[in-house]
């Protein structure tokens, strides 16, 4: 117990410093929370807030093992180096050079997610003189399996000062926000450098090397790394298969492609009912039944292969939840506890919402490919007041029984 | 200060800080939003707005005791419609390129609610010097925060200062664009505008806290 001790005693003896929450932060992080009780018969309950946090980060390690793996396979495939996989367990994809310039690329966009977001909560932290809140642990680990691999680490930082700050702190800090923090880092990103965020050259690593290299005159070909979603935009013909989709084996963000492995974390949180089924299931039901009405228009002859919005409305409906982020962005972050529903019919139709509009910004919306990422900010802003009214709803029902029983 | 007394000059401190007509009584704040990505719009926008709210104080602190008050808010109306098309006139005459930049921000003017709320606040219960000093600085509290605004929005943004490149050029890849920087395409979109004047309303109530309303 010499360590722990020694801890404790120190803690005790620098109670009233200032910076004493940076230190609490990683000290409870390690044994336990700071609030213990010392008398009474009370109910233990294991998971605190930490513990909560910690099962949505197992939840996500596949998903970043694998965007790894992937970073580096579509790296090496787009030059033509290694034989496209063939399947899940495909020779070519769970190889040692495949992870190391996935680590090589992935670890930074970590590392820096972490480091600045915990810097700017800690600072926070110390400046109000609060304890520090965990809220950033999960944050931190989404920030980095949403982005393009070749961000610069530099605006990725920007990125999560702006979020933290100004998508968090200043509405009170964890568990006040409005918006899902690592969607508005997200959402900064692509509104402040539409560049590095969009487009066919992002999401494959050396890409946009590549591209300069060639204008300065090299005789090297171009490495061109289109998302499904924005062949589908333009028209294309798509170059993968189902299964692919299935597996993730496609460019795109970093841990988003795999649908077979965000499906493991779904039922994972559903297992350990931190994530709410509600929310996913009415979402994916929201998204198929929009895919259904675009795939109505297209069979009833109202959009022809002439207009723009063909590929992506002809698609098939259940296509659509294997593209794209939808799948990510429906399981780890319209289930966000904060900034969902908290109503249980709320989170129906907040689910049902999230679904239907991510479709329908996709397909409309020609300066954004996905719209899971909007719709899922767009529902948060209107999550507070779908509460409202199924509260209310719920008071009404009631009055009148109770007038019922009464008369 | 020798020329003006005591009270007079709190007339024109007190709405740039702690009275400000944008921070402080969040008035004005359309404009601010749509004009301020290029800091010249910035500032032109912010010597109409003086323009229009020094001479329309004075105009009807002159009239106050002869507007019947039935009717003083279409006397109020036809002043400071006057004044902004003579505004907008000037600037199509001797700035063509900026009032296309400015569009109907200068026509709008007339709608702005800080002139309005002058006039009826202060022009038609005070005498013409005391309403000119109200009205330039109330203009000059507003466009103080439009060109902090602007100055930010377009560093960012564009990574110039009133069109010239303090950065560097982002195509040539001269300056600060050599080592990787790029311009934030964010700042230039109106909520960006809206999060800056949050940030200067931040910084000021932190600063002084019986600015803190509950």
């Amino acid at each position: 117990m010499g360590l722990k001790n020694n801890l404790h005693n120190f803690k005790e003896k620098n109670k009233d410093k200032k910076w004493l929450p940076g230190f609490n932060a990683l000290f409870t992080f390690l044994y336990m929370p700071n609030e213990t009780t010392h008398n009474g018969t009370h109910i233990k309950a294991a998971d605190d807030l930490k513990r909560t946090m910690n099962t949505v980060i197992m939840a996500l390690v596949p998903c970043l093992i694998f965007g790894m793996f992937n970073a580096g396979y579509q790296h090496y495939l787009a030059q033509g180096l290694i034989d496209s996989a063939d399947g899940f367990l495909g020779a070519s994809f769970w190889t040692l050079d495949n992870l190391t310039v996935g680590l090589w690329k992935v670890l930074p966009l970590v590392i820096v997610s972490y480091g600045v977001g915990l810097a700017v909560e800690f600072i926070f932290a110390i400046i109000k003189g609060h304890e520090v809140e965990e809220g950033y642990l999960v944050t931190g680990m989404l920030v980095p399996l949403i982005v393009p691999v070749d961000i610069p680490l530099w605006m990725l930082a920007v990125a999560v000062i702006f979020g933290v700050v100004i998508g968090k702190e200043v509405f009170g800090g964890t568990g006040m926000n409005i918006l899902n923090p690592a969607l508005t880092i997200r959402a900064f990103l692509f509104f402040a450098y539409p560049t590095w965020m969009s487009g066919d050259k992002v999401w494959i690593h050396g890409a946009v090397e590549r591209d300069q290299m060639i204008a300065a005159g090299q005789n090297i070909d171009a490495i061109s790394g289109e998302t499904i979603l924005g062949s589908l935009a333009q028209g294309k013909e798509v170059a993968y298969s189902i299964w692919d989709m299935f597996y993730g084996i496609i460019p795109g963000s970093v841990g988003e492609t795999s649908t077979l492995l965000i499906l493991l974390g779904a039922l994972f949180l559903i297992f350990a009912k931190i994530g709410s089924w509600r929310i996913m299931l009415s979402s994916v039901v929201g998204a198929l039944v929009m895919g259904l009405i675009f795939n109505g228009f297209v069979d009833a002859g109202v959009i022809t292969e002439g207009s723009k919005f063909y590929g992506l409305m002809s698609t098939e409906f259940w296509h659509h939840l294997l593209i794209g982020g939808f799948a990510f962005g429906t399981v780890f972050m319209a289930t966000d506890p904060v900034t969902a529903s908290q109503t249980n019919k709320g989170k129906w139709i907040y689910g049902f919402l999230v679904g239907f509009l991510s479709i329908m910004i996709r397909v409309f919306n020609p300066a954004y490919p996905e719209g899971v990422m909007l719709a899922i900010l767009l529902m948060n802003v209107f999550a507070p007041t779908i509460d409202h009214y199924v509260v209310q709803g719920n008071v009404k029902k009631r009055m009148k029984r109770l007038k019922a029983k009464t008369a | 200060m020798g020329l003006l007394s005591k009270k007079d000059a709190k007339l024109i401190t007190d709405p740039l800080a702690d009275n400000n007509p944008i921070t402080i009584q969040v008035l004005g704040i359309c404009s601010a939003l749509a004009i301020t990505a290029e800091l010249k719009a910035s500032i032109v926008m912010a010597v109409s707005v003086m323009a229009v709210l020094g001479i329309g104080n004075v105009v009807i602190s002159l009239m106050r005791n002869i507007i019947p008050s039935k009717i003083r808010i279409i006397v109020q109306l036809v002043v400071v419609a006057a004044l902004v098309i003579i505004v907008d006139q000037v600037l199509k005459a001797f700035a063509y390129e900026l009032s296309k930049t400015l569009s109907v921000f200068v026509g709008l003017i007339i709608t702005n609610c800080i002139i309005m709320g002058r006039f009826e606040a202060f022009a038609l219960a005070n005498k013409p010097w005391q309403s000119f000093l109200d009205g330039i600085g109330n203009a000059a509290g507003y466009g103080l925060i439009l060109i902090i605004v602007g100055f930010f929005r377009e560093l960012l943004g564009s990574g110039t200062l009133l069109g010239f490149k303090v950065l560097g050029d982002p195509i040539e890849k001269t300056g600060l664009y050599a080592i990787g920087y790029e311009n934030n395409g964010f700042m230039l979109l109106s909520p960006m505008a809206l999060i800056v004047v949050g940030i200067i309303i931040w910084i000021q109530r932190s600063r002084n806290k019986a600015l803190i309303e509950d």
